[in-house]
């Protein structure tokens, strides 16, 4: 090969292999992103019946139930205007409690939230992001947009 | 006193790095000659950071509560070394440790680099010096580490417990030495854009600041998920925390690099690629700082929301990264074309594993980075996780180790023999291994079987290089490459068998009931509570059996008042065909506790496999150190004589 073809030829190589990188994240971000919803998203009927999302908000006072196996619990997570009931198995993580912000991962299954995994791993003065604007907004007064 | 000293040593090291700037511009423009004078304020200016970091690791080991940053982040009850090993556990604190690896390296370039030439030398003196001022500016400006409070509590509000652990107070100083030591090579790469000297010398005089970066990178991001492994409790070893990409992006980079590199440095190829990742490498390293320091990323490190600190370090990073692609375009397009090499060569492989591997790394990149944008765009929140990346970047990745056995088997420039035939072995592994999964696991995944499958075949394509010859005359490099070749491969080896074969209970137990989770049966004895310095805790003590000897586990929930938490201890005990990993929860009404195990076999062979890729990396990094200083001495013989 002329070193001036190879030139060229290194150089499409580098596009291809750009075009091939953006092409494969965008096919798998179309269906593989999970959206994060508050409870009022869900009663709004944004987040479709199976569909791997995430929910967050704050653990209802008084809303954890065990059940009887012993490692289900249940409980609600509020956003202020709207609940949702929340399942999930096994045991939770060190910064769950009763009036704390959250976030769970699962899917929606009749009306209650399956949780597969609960993210609440952050200190006790850690507020997640998407939860930092929704108290702010709360506090103004402002009703959530989405 | 202490903490002025340290303020002042930092603005002192700021007007040094200021003048090492002119200094370039100056050089470049006249032909005046000013590489002393740089080398000399280079290492001034690295001993200054490092009196700085000095003075900060001492208010913290006095717990000087009249620190904001040692108030904040510190307790006096605290055990000395998370005193001390909290000056980094928090933002000000790891960013002045950024900034002092930054201009040690800069420091360390003045000393070293005696062969490369004297002009690129002082403009990568001076790129580095600007990647310093910008840094320092924001230490200054945006995150003064030294703020006094006054008057001065009388006790701090210590350091959450999850980083009060020996993992954590080595992590950050091994990634960091990774991360920055990248800069070097992005200033090398600057310096040789501006004074057009691309050639085979540069790359020899950049390799080992890429290698030694490359091992930290390793080590840092292996030592890290073993950390997340043990301390969290989830028995998972990635998740695909973005924090966790922020080290996985700059590693992807630096390996690729590592590897155009020796085409420069062996055939004077790849000029302009090898300079555009280097640039790219250390962009990688920014990136990761932004992510982790300026919070956008909902994470274990995001410690706090602020959008100046943010904005701040996105200004820097948009500057750097604009500036060198900017002198990129303008000079890369003039760079000599390198030396030709047919399709089947040496060349190309390590061509096809550059684009695999910039492929991977902007599948990497584009899935930490979509949530922040669609929420800019559209203020719509979502996140991306485990199932993006394993299935858009996982087959790329088994595509990738499916080419290293092949690789290292072709020649430079031209290859004519047969190389598949040498693979026989190798396939004829990977196949047995195949087969045996599909008769003895039907059940596992594709992706893990696969896995296995590479694993076996790239176990023992890797040590081909050393075949055929004899293995203690192969140059050391030579061995590190099929060192890091091969702890891949058990590395691959461990993702998958965890994948495939973990084993999992949870439930309640009464003290004397007995559980069983893979080949183990395991029984609560009882639970009873512990203490340590600054916590106390429950600890169930678990006997677990499997046909030997009983071993007896103690996995505890802890509680710390400063600040109040808790957190899961895990106890993990390890056996040479995998861990058995416990985890004990909250009790019920009925004198039950909740108990997590988990049998997961061969997952060790993870950490096993990052370690061997860390030290291949250590062998290539003596050999050619060792190489050099040889014909360093041979060369100086030869012009005395």
């Amino acid at each position: 090969m002329k070193p001036k073809n190879q030139r060229l030829v290194l150089v499409a190589a580098a596009i291809a292999a750009v075009l091939l990188a953006v092409l494969l994240a965008m096919w798998g971000l179309r269906d593989r992103a999970s959206y994060f919803y508050t409870p009022a998203d869900i009663v709004a009927g944004k987040a479709a019946q199976g569909q791997a999302v995430r929910l967050g908000g704050m653990v209802e006072k008084g809303s954890v139930q065990r059940q009887k196996d012993g490692v289900t619990i249940r409980f609600r997570v509020t956003d202020g205007q709207a609940q949702t009931l929340v399942t999930y198995r096994g045991i939770v993580p060190d910064l769950f409690r009763e009036g704390s912000g959250v976030v769970t991962e699962g899917r929606l299954e009749q009306g209650t939230f399956v949780a597969d995994t609960i993210l609440a791993k952050h200190d006790e003065r850690y507020m997640p992001p998407e939860l930092g604007n929704l108290a702010a907004e709360h506090k103004a007064g402002k009703t959530l947009e989405r | 006193m202490i903490a002025e000293t340290g303020l002042a040593a930092l603005w002192l090291a700021t007007a040094l790095a200021a003048l090492q700037f002119v200094l370039m511009v100056v050089a470049l423009r006249t032909e005046v000659a000013v590489g002393r004078a740089m080398r000399s304020i280079a290492v001034v200016q690295g001993a200054l950071t490092l009196l700085s970091f000095a003075m900060l690791l001492l208010v913290f080991a006095r717990s000087d509560m009249s620190v904001a940053l040692v108030f904040e982040n510190s307790h006096s009850a605290k055990p000395f070394i998370y005193k001390v090993a909290g000056a980094w556990g928090n933002h000000e604190g790891s960013m002045l440790l950024w900034v002092t690896v930054l201009s040690v390296a800069g420091a360390c370039l003045g000393l070293l680099s005696r062969r490369t030439s004297e002009r690129t030398v002082v403009a990568a003196l001076g790129s580095q010096a600007a990647l310093a001022l910008g840094f320092y500016a924001f230490l200054l400006i945006a995150s003064n580490p030294f703020a006094r409070l006054d008057p001065a509590p009388a006790e701090g509000r210590g350091l959450n417990p999850l980083l009060q652990d020996p993992g954590l107070a080595f992590h950050p100083p091994t990634l960091y030495l990774g991360y920055v030591g990248l800069s070097v090579a992005f200033s090398l790469a600057v310096g040789a854009l501006l004074t057009g000297q691309v050639d085979s010398r540069l790359a020899r005089a950049m390799r080992p600041w890429v290698l030694g970066a490359w091992i930290f990178l390793t080590l840092g991001s292996t030592g890290g998920s073993y950390w997340a492994y043990y301390e969290l409790g989830w028995g998972g070893w990635w998740f695909w925390d973005p924090v966790e990409n922020a080290s996985l992006m700059p590693w992807l980079a630096a390996t690729a690099l590592l590897h155009s590199i020796s085409v420069l440095a062996a055939r004077g190829a790849l000029k302009a690629w090898t300079m555009m990742l280097a640039v790219i490498a250390f962009s990688m390293s920014m990136v990761g700082t932004f992510l982790v320091r300026s919070g956008v990323l909902t994470s274990v490190h995001a410690f706090a929301i602020d959008p100046e600190r943010g904005t701040f370090l996105l200004a820097l990073l948009a500057i750097y990264v604009g500036a060198a692609f900017t002198l990129f375009a303008l000079r890369g397009a003039t760079l000599k074309e390198g030396a030709p090499f047919e399709l089947i060569s040496r060349e190309t492989g390590l061509v096809i594993n550059n684009l695999l591997l910039s492929v991977v790394l902007g599948i990497v990149f584009l899935g930490t980075l979509y949530p922040l944008f669609v929420e800019a765009v559209s203020g719509e929140k979502l996140s991306v996780g485990a199932p993006y990346f394993n299935s858009v970047a996982g087959p790329l990745a088994l595509v990738l180790t499916g080419l290293v056995g092949i690789g290292p088997l072709l020649a430079w420039r031209r290859e004519q023999r047969p190389v598949l035939k040498r693979l026989t072995v190798p396939a004829l592994l990977g196949a047995t291994a195949l087969v045996m999964t599909i008769i003895l696991a039907p059940g596992i995944g594709i992706l893990p079987r696969l896995g296995l499958t590479l694993a076996a075949y790239l176990a023992a394509a890797s040590i081909l290089p050393l075949i055929g010859r004899n293995p203690l005359r192969a140059p050391l490099a030579t061995w590190g490459m099929v060192v890091a070749h091969f702890g891949l491969a058990i590395a691959l080896a461990g993702m998958a068998a965890n994948a495939a074969f973990t084993s999992e209970r949870l439930a309640v137990v009464k003290p004397g009931e007995t559980l069983s989770v893979g080949p183990w049966l395991v029984q609560l004895q009882g639970v009873t509570p512990a203490a340590g310095k600054n916590w106390t805790a429950i600890e169930g003590e678990l006997r677990a059996t499997r046909g030997e000897g009983p071993v007896t586990l103690k996995p505890q929930t802890r509680y710390f008042s400063d600040p109040p938490t808790e957190t899961n201890e895990a106890a993990i005990d390890t056996f040479w065909n995998g861990q058995l990993y416990t985890v004990i929860g909250k009790p019920d009404p009925w004198g039950g506790w909740q108990v997590r195990l988990w049998w997961k076999p061969f997952v060790t062979l993870i950490w096993v496999g990052g370690a061997l890729v860390a030290l291949g990396g250590a062998l290539a990094f003596l050999g050619h150190v060792w190489l050099r200083r040889r014909r360093e001495r041979q060369w100086r013989r030869e012009l005395y004589a």
